[in-house]
């Protein structure tokens, strides 16, 4: 017998052990990409071809470049919380945890090298 | 009582034969294979970005390989994915407000969304070619 009321000895052991957060903080960065894809996929899309000039000089305006900075935060992010649900629900035990560990790495890797890219381009190489 | 309409039972849902709603398919294709084939798309992406920075010798080579025709298909998927898994999104957050759950609603909305998707990959191309 624990001096313990049972509310108190489950708290903080369901099985998701955070709540809802992961689920919320997914629609937050699905919400800023609605916003954010747009914005980045047409300025993509018109500069594919045009030649380094071209292109370095679009991404050098301020709007396209931190639309794009936006875009590389945004999905790295978002693309991780996605990619952890569904590896959560097919992979599971410790391979599970390692693909999830490697695939956090790889998507902060992501972000790392877009956001790097586009400061010096924007900054002048 | 044993058999009283033989080869009339109704069959349970019988997975290899079982014809899976649209909207199974919206969600499976849709919106998970969609996502995790974006990775490789954000990959093909963030090399580009990452030449461009480089400068113009080993920009011309990411260039290259994003106009030739692995880079079309590559490139060319990838918009059909975002745009399929942006309008899908749409409907998966409306459903989160707890709003347009009726199976007719659901039906529509797939149909609204693929439709939608069509269009904004029409135009994605027409700025790919014209640009």
């Amino acid at each position: 017998m624990r001096y313990l009321t049972d509310r108190a000895r489950v708290n903080g052991l369901g099985s998701a052990k955070a709540g809802t957060q992961h689920f919320w903080e997914q629609r937050i960065s699905a919400i800023a990409l609605i916003f954010i894809v747009p914005f980045f996929v047409f300025p993509f899309a018109m500069n594919l071809g045009a030649g380094y000039e071209a292109v370095s000089a679009a991404y050098a305006k301020p709007f396209n470049a931190i639309v794009a900075l936006a875009f590389f935060i945004t999905v790295a992010l978002h693309l991780f919380q996605g990619l952890q649900v569904v590896i959560e629900d097919y992979v599971h035990g410790r391979a599970g945890m390692v693909l999830i560990i490697a695939t956090r790495l790889l998507c902060t890797l992501l972000a790392l090298v877009g956001v790097f890219a586009i400061i010096k381009i924007a900054l002048g190489a | 009582m044993a058999d009283v309409n033989p080869g009339k039972r109704p069959l349970s849902p019988h997975l290899q034969v079982y014809r899976l709603p649209l909207n199974a398919y919206m969600s499976i294709v849709g919106q998970r294979v969609t996502g995790v084939a974006m990775a490789a798309s954000m990959v093909l992406i963030a090399w580009y970005f990452l030449a461009l920075a480089a400068g113009p010798d080993y920009f011309a080579v990411a260039e290259n390989v994003l106009t030739s025709w692995f880079g079309v298909l590559a490139l060319g998927l990838s918009a059909i994915g975002i745009w399929v898994h942006y309008m899908n999104g749409i409907r998966h957050l409306i459903w989160d407000t707890g709003s347009q759950f009726g199976q007719k609603s659901v039906r529509r909305s797939a149909y609204i969304g693929l439709a939608a998707a069509a269009v904004m990959v029409v135009l994605t191309f027409i700025a790919a070619i014209a640009g």
